[in-house]
Formats: C-alpha cells, structure tokens, sequence
C-alpha cells in the first residue's frame, strides 16, 4: 500500500515537473514610448497606439493562448524623461518590447538602456541614422525611415534636378544635426554646395528670421532639417516671405502626412520629400488605413510611423509564435527576426540587416495642388521608387560593429 | 547690414504679439491682482475662434477680428464670475494656481479634439484694392521682403496698444477703474458697481488675448499649444516691464521682439532664452522691474 502511494506520488510529481518543461511562457508586455501631448503627438502619439492594438488583434496570437499587454507613457521629447519610464518599464512592470520611441533624441537614450535589459526596441518613429551605424545594437531594429535615407532620396533627387546650392534650416538637436549632416554629404557628394546653416530651437513659433538669412544666402535650395510643427510653420511662414515665388525652393526633408493634412494643399502644393509609406499606395495600403482611420477620433489617416509600429509589431509576432513561447531573451529574439523575411501588407516584402536596418522601398512624393486632389488625404502623387536595398546606407558604409566586414 | 535691418522689422513684428498679449496681462494684473497663467490658452482660443468661425459659418477674418474678443472675452467673464471673484483678497498665488489649472484643461481638451500638428488658417485675400487682394503679398523693401500681412499686424497691434492705454489711465472709465481697485469700499460709496467693473476688466485682458491669437492665426498654424509656447515669454516680459505697468509692458514687448530677433541673427542658438537672461538681470538690478513702482 506504502509503495503504492509513494509511486503515485512520483508519477504525479515526475508528471508535473515534465509538464513545466513543456510549457511555455506566452506572455508578452507591449511599451508605446512615444510624444503624446507635444509637437509630434500627431505622428505617433495615440495613434501609433492603436496600430499596436490592430495588430495585436491581426496577430491571431491570443486564440493560440498568448497573452498580450499593451502599456503606453509620453516622453514630452525629452531623453531623461523616456529613459526614466523606460527603466520602469523594463524593471517593475517587465515590458519586453518597446515601439515607436520618436524623437532621435530619446531613442538614442532608450536604445543603450534597451541594450543593458536585454530588452527589445522596434524603433518606427527616430529618424537618425546613427541608430543603425555608430550606435548600433543586437537590441535594435530600425524600422521604417531614416535621415541617411531621407538625404539619399530627397537630396540627391533635388540636386540632380539643377538645385546645387543649399542653406539649412536646421533644428538643434540629435534629429536636426544627423539630417543636416546625412544631406550634406549627399548634396556635396552629387556636387552640389551647402553655403550656409541656421539652427533653431525645437519647438520654435516664429521662423521669419531664420527664413531672411536664408533668403538672403541666395541658395537655391532651402532645407528643412526639422520635422512636426517646426516644418509646418517654416513652409507656412516661407510662403508669406514669398521664398518660393522669390525663387528658392523648398525641400521638406521629412515632412510627414499629418503635416500636409495640417498645412492645407494651398501652402503645401509642390512639395518634395520622401516617405516609405502612404495609404492610398496600394489596396492592402488603403484596407490598413480605412480601419485605422475609423479608430482615430479625428479620423485621421496613419503616418508612416504609426503604420510602422504595426508592420514592425506583425514581424514580432509572427517570430515569437515560431519560436513556440518565452520571448524574454531580446537578443535572441531579434536575431531570430533578422533571420526571418518580413511580409505585411503595409510595407510589402522585405529584410532586416544584420545591423538591425529594416529594408523596404522608399518613395519620392509630390503634394498635389488643390486642383488634383480628389478629397480628404488624397494628397501625394507618387514620381520615384527606390529599392530598399539602394535607399538606405549600403552596409560597406557602415560603421556597425555588428557588421562582419 | 541690410539683414540686420530686415531683422529688426522681423522683431518688431514679434514684438507686438508680446505686446498685445503683455498689456492684456499687465491690465488683469493691475487691476484685479491676479496672475492670469490662462492668458496663453486664451490667445490660443482666439486663433480657434477665428478658424471656427471661418470654416464653420464662413465668417471671414476681419469680422473675425471683432467677433473672436467678443465671444472669448465672454468665456472670461464667466470665468471671473463662477471662479475667480472667490480669490479677491486672497495670495497671488491662489490666482496662479486656478489660472494654470484653467490653461492646462482647455488646452488638453482642444488637443484631445484638432491634434497637435495644427489647422490651416489663410491670410485674408479680400478686400481687393489697387493691385493687392487683401493682405496677401507683400512688398520689396530693398533690404527685406516684407509681407504685407506682417506690416498689418505692427500697426494694428500698436494702435490697439496705444487705444487701451489712453482707455485706463486718461478716461474717467479708467479713473474709476483705478479707484476701485485702489480702495473698492469707498468707490462702491459712490454708487459705482465695483464686481462689474473688475469681471468687465477682465473680459477686457481676455479680449485682448484672443485679438492677438486671431493676428497670429495666419501666421502661426493654429495649434492647441501655441499659446503655451508662448505664454512663458510673455510672462518674462511683463516681468521685466514691472508686473502692472501698463505702458512698461506695451514698450518692454516690442523691445524683447528686437533683442530676440537680433538674437537670432547673431547666436540663433540662444533665441529661446535670452529673454530669460534679460528678466534675470532685470531683476538683479531692479527687483521692481524697468517701469514698476515698490509695491
């Protein structure tokens, strides 16, 4: 009888301990580290929130027992700030993947704490390229743009078109110098010649002084190193000092949809600048982006970062479902990433560089006039396509250390 | 040198927002004692106003001008009347405190609603007179291109400056203003209702606030934070004005307007804070500010 029992309690406890083994962890915390009330909130902000909810729904994963959280904080644009919630995040409430993380700023600073937690960064909304290069990490993926890229399309495309000589606007910060630098040696290398160079506050209201000293340089080409509301008003107030009709021409280095939205065609028409997504490109395109807008309050559409919080976030997904559980190791799971071909309806096929840059076409836009545009958001016309592997930073270039040369 | 002309313009142009929106606070200050920290989400509803009345009832700019002091300048008075007259008598800082209050929920509702990135609003192209339409265009002043819209608003802003000064110190409506706020009991002896008075000052700095945010409108994207961006500044300048001096403030706007400009032809750089060093040694020097008289 003694045996028995005790054999029964072996089994039981040999069968307990085999079945720990076996089963997985599935759960998965989700972190929004974003600009939720500032210049950018209408970049990423709520916005880039919802699209890591629809794609979490898109996911299908909680019908096959995961367990996903989202968790969203707002930054304000400042690094200290991001990395405090970011600390928090990782050490209390054990968030395993952060998205969006605009500003270069903070990401920059989120990017070394995300490498020392072992955590995860998909980084959809920082544009400075250094993420990818100088600073780059077996942590970070580079998603959806940045100012290497935007130099590469933008500049050269202005430059080859007879616009030679160039004055920046330029916001000072981490975002504004990695720009300003990434197009000057695109317009220096194509041969053309940067004159001169304003840096201005982030966040600035009044751009007309700026815009004397830059219409007094003569420069054929006025570029916009900044993004948000800087680029809005800049374009705005360029207008009123009669820049362009003076001859000069704008270039919107970054500018996003919401941007355009905001500043109306009237101002906005004629612009170039280089996006990698935009609803109305194709029909998975604009079946993402009719949903997402019905979510939106303001009905707005999605801007290239949100679209990249749930491009990136389906990849995530779709690795750690076949990886069969306990996505803890972010290391490991982003090498398992890079190894895996992305596909989504949003960006279309593409690669993950064993630097961590997400490779995907990049398009050259046109605003429409006001005469063209057929209603509400209907506002690019699409002039060039490059293929992702010649957008961004060709890896011989590259100062990656993670890049076996 | 012809830049640092065009640059001097440019900061005289500055200048009379911080002007306009420096006199509405000196008037609030002086005349009820309160630190209306609400002034920037009131310029900022001004600019709201114009662009509702626009695109909603298609009620252009230059009713606009007129109609949004009124309507806002309204909602102040409610203000005054259901919340601020219980802080008469009371520290400054209670005023602080409700004002900042106030400006933080109006601006996050109004960033709950329109977003960040801001709306459109356009310079206004009629009436048309000899060859401009409006105020659209502007003018080729051999050193500068100056948009005409721009010209508008340093004459407009000084005229309505100017109007409001004469109104409180040479009017015998500014006299009993002044009265009431210098002894309200013997005042109201006279038969002078002092509350309407202050809720009617009130509503008076308002309106000058939302006036301000309707000349900024084509300027500046309307946005629900422009008038924090902004308030701040205008703060340091009513500072270094002397916190209630009316002509101080209207004078110390449009100079900071310079020095910021020249500022940011010479150390772009600095330009968001150089008012704030200025205010520091004002302060140093003259604890009273430039105009003030000890309290």
């Amino acid at each position: 009888m003694k045996h028995r029992i005790s054999a029964l309690f072996l089994g039981t406890a040999l069968a307990l301990a085999a079945g720990s083994a076996v089963a997985q962890d599935k759960t998965v915390k989700i972190g929004v580290l974003t600009d939720n009330s500032g210049l950018y909130s209408d970049l990423g902000g709520a916005g880039s929130t919802v699209a890591a909810q629809m794609a979490v729904e898109d996911s299908g994963l909680a019908a096959k027992g995961w367990k996903i959280d989202i968790v969203s904080a707002d930054h304000q644009n400042k690094p200290d700030i991001g990395t405090t919630v970011a600390r928090q995040w990782i050490d209390v409430d054990k968030v395993d993947i952060f998205v969006d993380v605009l500003n270069s700023g903070v990401a920059l600073a989120v990017n070394n704490l995300v490498k020392e937690k072992n955590a995860i960064m998909i980084n959809t909304g920082a544009a400075t390229s250094d993420l990818t290069n100088t600073q780059c990490s077996p942590n970070t993926i580079h998603w959806v743009y940045d100012t290497y890229m935007l130099a590469n399309s933008t500049g050269q495309a202005l430059v080859k078109a007879g616009g030679d000589t160039w004055y920046f606007l330029t916001a000072d910060y981490a975002f504004g110098h990695a720009l300003e630098r990434d197009t000057s040696a695109v317009v220096v290398k194509s041969g053309g010649k940067v004159i001169g160079t304003v840096r201005h506050p982030l966040n600035s209201s009044d751009f007309s002084s700026f815009l004397l000293q830059a219409q007094a340089s003569k420069a054929k080409i006025i570029g916009m190193a900044n993004a948000g509301g800087d680029t809005t008003n800049t374009i705005k107030q360029a207008a009123e000092f009669g820049i362009v009709s003076g001859g000069q021409k704008l270039a919107g280095l970054l500018l996003f949809i919401n941007d355009v939205h905001s500043l109306g065609l009237k101002v906005a028409q004629g612009l170039n600048f280089t996006e990698t997504f935009y609803w109305d490109l194709n029909d998975g395109t604009r079946a993402f982006s009719k949903r997402f807008s019905e979510r939106m309050k303001n009905k707005a559409m999605p801007s290239m970062v949100q679209a990249g919080v749930y491009s990136g976030l389906i990849h995530y997904f779709k690795t750690i479902d076949a990886m069969g559980g306990n996505p803890h190791d972010g290391v490991k799971v982003v090498a398992k990433m890079k190894e895996t071909p992305t596909d989504d309806p949003l960006f279309g096929k593409g690669t993950i560089r064993p630097d961590g840059r997400k490779l995907h076409p990049a398009y050259l836009f046109e605003v429409k006039k006001p005469s063209e545009s057929k209603g509400p958001w209907d506002y690019y016309k699409l002039i060039g396509t490059t293929p992702g592997e010649q957008a961004f930073r060709p890896l011989s270039e590259s100062a990656c250390p993670l890049v076996k040369k | 040198m012809q830049a640092l002309y065009a640059q001097l313009l440019v900061g005289l142009i500055n200048g009379s927002f911080y002007a306009l929106l420096s006199l509405g606070l000196a008037v609030i200050f002086g005349m009820l004692n309160i630190i209306n920290f609400a002034h920037g989400a009131l310029y900022m509803m001004g600019a709201f106003c114009a662009y509702f009345l626009l695109h909603l009832t298609g009620i252009g700019y230059w009713w606009a001008l007129i109609i949004a002091p009124i309507v806002v300048g309204i909602f102040g008075m409610i203000l005054e009347r259901t919340m601020l007259q219980w802080l008469a008598g009371l520290d400054h800082l209670y005023g602080l405190l409700l004002t900042f209050g106030i400006a933080l929920i109006v601006q996050g509702v109004f960033q709950n609603y329109f977003g960040s990135s801001g709306l459109p609003y356009a310079i206004p192209d009629y009436p048309e007179v000899g060859g401009f339409r409006g105020l659209q265009g502007g003018m080729n002043l051999g050193f500068m291109f100056l948009p005409i819209y721009r010209g508008w608003v340093v004459v407009f802003s000084l005229v309505v400056c100017l109007a409001t000064w004469f109104l409180i110190e040479k009017t015998r409506l500014g006299a009993n203003l002044r009265a009431a706020t210098e002894n309200p009991t013997l005042v109201r002896a006279f038969g002078i209702n002092v509350p309407r008075m202050i809720t009617l000052t009130y509503g008076l700095g308002v309106g000058l606030a939302a006036l301000a945010g309707v000349l900024s409108a084509p300027i500046n994207q309307v946005r629900p934070l422009m008038g924090a961006d902004l308030i701040i500044v205008v703060f340091a300048v009513v500072v270094i004005g002397g916190m209630g001096s009316i002509m101080g403030s209207i004078i110390t706007g449009f100079a900071l307007g310079v020095i910021e400009g020249l500022t940011k032809y010479f150390y772009p750089e600095a330009s968001n804070t150089v008012v704030f060093v200025l205010m520091v040694l004002v302060l140093l020097l003259k604890p009273t500010g430039l105009t003030g008289r000890a309290a």
